[in-house]
């Protein structure tokens, strides 16, 4: 009996062992594939795989960069004396282009002339400008390849577009989206601490017994709320709301996003300041009280000085909450990947982008791992975000 | 002279009758130790006269308690402006969380002073008179928190002064500190005793014995016997008092 018992608390200590482990793992796993994923977006050229582009060795421009080829491509630039070269018009080819220049006769009905002749289309036109696959190309072609510089991490950062899918050279900046996540948070807090922490003071500190029993259950169930919900409501109050109350031609903006994930950080804050003002010692109250202290003296003196860290620590996890939401923002805000220079217009959140976009992206190609490299920029927020929770409540807990 | 009196009190907490019919005064200048066994109303009878039992939602009260014949309980008075005027020590040392020094002024601060003269003049009289100053003049800027616990129950009693109360209410203020600080705490209360009127609720009959002038015996909510202190250990008049100072129950 006795060494049966054994074997059973060993196999319990294994199960217990391995699900810690499998759970830790499941982390590590997750990390590692989201930075595998989007590290690749870095030192690698911007444009689609195998594909190049390139000139005419007779033209004397042999240099460009990426913005003057997307200036090019989008026919901002028309003309090569624009880029330092010979006042001449430029031709823009790409593989489509090529029935404009050769029968298909002259292609062969597999198109297995298709290499010769892009060779010869380069010839003939100097002021062209070639965008095709590289597998087309003949051996020894006759182009000049221009050689695109590599996305760089500040580039991403600070890049002002998004411009995920432009042809031949996509814009990965993605600035605009910090800023929209930052400035949808930030509105989400300017609402919800106030209102968080007047609500939670109330509850344990004003409010009856019979009331807060009635309180406490609502504000949990607005932490269950599933958040597309809220996105419909965004939807159907607030965004018609803050249309009509400011006269917007669109009210999916900064303003409506921050509302609706304001009231979503809510019970966050809530129920974490909550606890933490409840934690303060009855005796400290009373010491305070019997100072002849009044209610408010006590509270504003005691019971919030001994809450601090526990405040603080409601407010940052309600960042936490609002910066990774991303239904309800995705269907309130506009989604514009403009930067937003008030709460007044449409903007773009890090999650919504992802969420809206990975299903368009085709997988392991630049677009994807844009997506993930957004992804990263996510996570390290909300690692931020942790580390000062940590940080806090350590820093609580030596005093 | 008398300080505070209690007459024909009587406390209900709901339907639980917690004191009946309780009758007694206090000298001023005099130590009063209440004694009994645990729930016996003693401490509900300390806290009438800074009215902490108002906290209670349920709390009824019948009957006078006067301090320097003010009725405690009259209309006009306003409880946070007499708790101002009573000092309370707790049963464990609760300093707040801040420095010593803010721990002292603390009383003063939530009565609007914030003179630093008069703060720092009510500081330094505090803790001498709670016999701490010399413990701590150096360090007055330190957490409150990172002191002992006998040099924090006589913070608290610093505290409690600060606010130069008519009446001193200590409930059970040694029961959680070592044998020396407890001393020490016992000779701060017969120092005390010059300037003030206390009334100390304490488990300790030894301790009874050795701080106060007189003592009052409660036990199932009724005041049993009251009477100098001497003649209470010594020679009781009633049986009940007798076997509780004795031992044979408690």
């Amino acid at each position: 009996m006795k060494k049966y018992r054994k074997v059973i608390e060993k196999f319990i200590e294994g199960v217990l062992f391995s699900s810690s482990t499998i759970t830790s793992l499941t982390v590590i796993l997750i990390i590692v594939f989201l930075f595998r994923e989007g590290i690749g977006l870095f030192h690698s050229s911007p444009i689609e795989k195998n594909f190049v582009i390139s000139v005419s060795k007779q033209n004397p421009v042999q240099q460009l960069n990426a913005n003057q080829v997307k200036a090019i491509f989008n026919q901002d630039i028309t003309n090569w004396s624009a880029v330092g070269g010979a006042n001449d018009s430029i031709i823009l080819f790409t593989t489509n282009d090529i029935t404009n220049y050769y029968s298909e006769e002259e292609l062969g009905p597999n198109l297995e002339n298709l290499p010769q002749k892009l060779n010869d289309f380069i010839v003939a036109n100097p002021g062209a400008i070639m965008y095709v696959s590289g597998k087309n190309l003949p051996k020894g072609f006759n182009g000049h390849f221009i050689k695109i510089k590599d996305i760089s991490v500040s580039d991403f950062i600070f890049g002002k577009y998004w411009y995920p899918t432009s042809d031949p050279i996509p814009s990965y900046g993605i600035w605009p989206m910090i800023i929209g996540t930052l400035l949808v948070t930030l509105g989400a807090l300017l609402f919800a601490i106030p209102l968080g922490l007047a609500t939670a003071i109330y509850m344990a500190e004003v409010a009856d017994m019979r009331i807060r029993n009635l309180l406490k259950p609502v504000v949990e169930l607005l932490a269950g709320i599933p958040s597309v919900v809220y996105g419909f409501f965004g939807l159907i109050v607030i965004v018609p709301l803050v249309q009509q109350m400011f006269n917007l031609v669109v009210g999916e903006t900064v303003l409506a996003g921050s509302i609706v994930l304001g009231i979503m950080a809510l019970p966050t804050i809530i129920t974490i300041t909550e606890d933490s003002l409840r934690t303060t010692p009855k005796s400290l109250k009373e010491a305070s009280l019997a100072l002849g202290a009044t209610r408010w003296q006590t509270l504003v003196r005691v019971v919030i000085p001994y809450a601090k860290s526990g405040i603080s620590t409601a407010i940052i996890l309600g960042i936490g909450r609002a910066i990774g939401e991303t239904m309800a923002v995705l269907m309130v805000t506009g989604n514009a990947s403009n930067i937003p220079h008030s709460f007044l217009v449409p903007a773009r959140t890090i999650p919504a982008t992802i969420a809206a976009e990975l299903g368009e992206a085709s997988y392991g190609g630049m677009h994807f791992k844009a997506l993930f490299a957004l992804g990263i920029v996510l996570f390290l927020f909300t690692i931020i975000i942790n580390f000062t929770v940590e940080f806090i409540k350590n820093k609580q807990r030596r005093t | 002279m008398i300080k505070a009196e209690a007459k024909n009190i009587n406390v209900w907490y709901g339907d639980f009758h917690a004191l009946k019919n309780i009758n007694m005064s206090f000298n001023t200048n005099s130590v009063t130790a209440l004694i009994g066994p645990s729930g016996c109303g003693k401490s509900t009878f300390l806290r009438l006269f800074n009215r902490m039992n108002d906290l209670i939602s349920n709390f009824r009260l019948e009957g006078l308690i006067t301090v320097d014949e003010q009725n405690l309980y009259s209309k006009e008075v306003k409880i946070d402006e007499l708790r101002k005027s009573i000092g309370m020590v707790f049963q464990k040392p609760n300093p707040f969380p801040k420095s010593i020094y803010e721990n002292v002024a603390y009383g003063l601060r939530v009565n609007g002073i914030n003179d630093r003269r008069t703060l720092d003049e009510t500081v330094e009289r505090s803790l001498r008179q709670a016999a701490l100053w010399d413990e701590v003049k150096d360090n007055l800027k330190k957490s409150a928190m990172s002191i002992s616990g006998g040099q924090q129950q006589r913070l608290c009693i610093a505290r409690a002064l600060a606010v130069e109360p008519r009446l001193i209410l200590m409930d059970e203020p040694a029961s959680a500190l070592d044998p020396i600080s407890t001393a020490k705490i016992e000779e701060l209360i017969f120092e005390l005793k010059k300037s003030f009127t206390i009334l100390i609720v304490t488990h300790n009959l030894q301790q009874a014995g050795r701080i106060s002038d007189y003592t009052g015996f409660f036990y199932m909510g009724e005041m049993i016997e009251h009477d100098a202190t001497q003649k209470m250990f010594l020679n009781p008049s009633n049986e009940r008092t007798q076997n509780y100072i004795t031992g044979r129950f408690g």
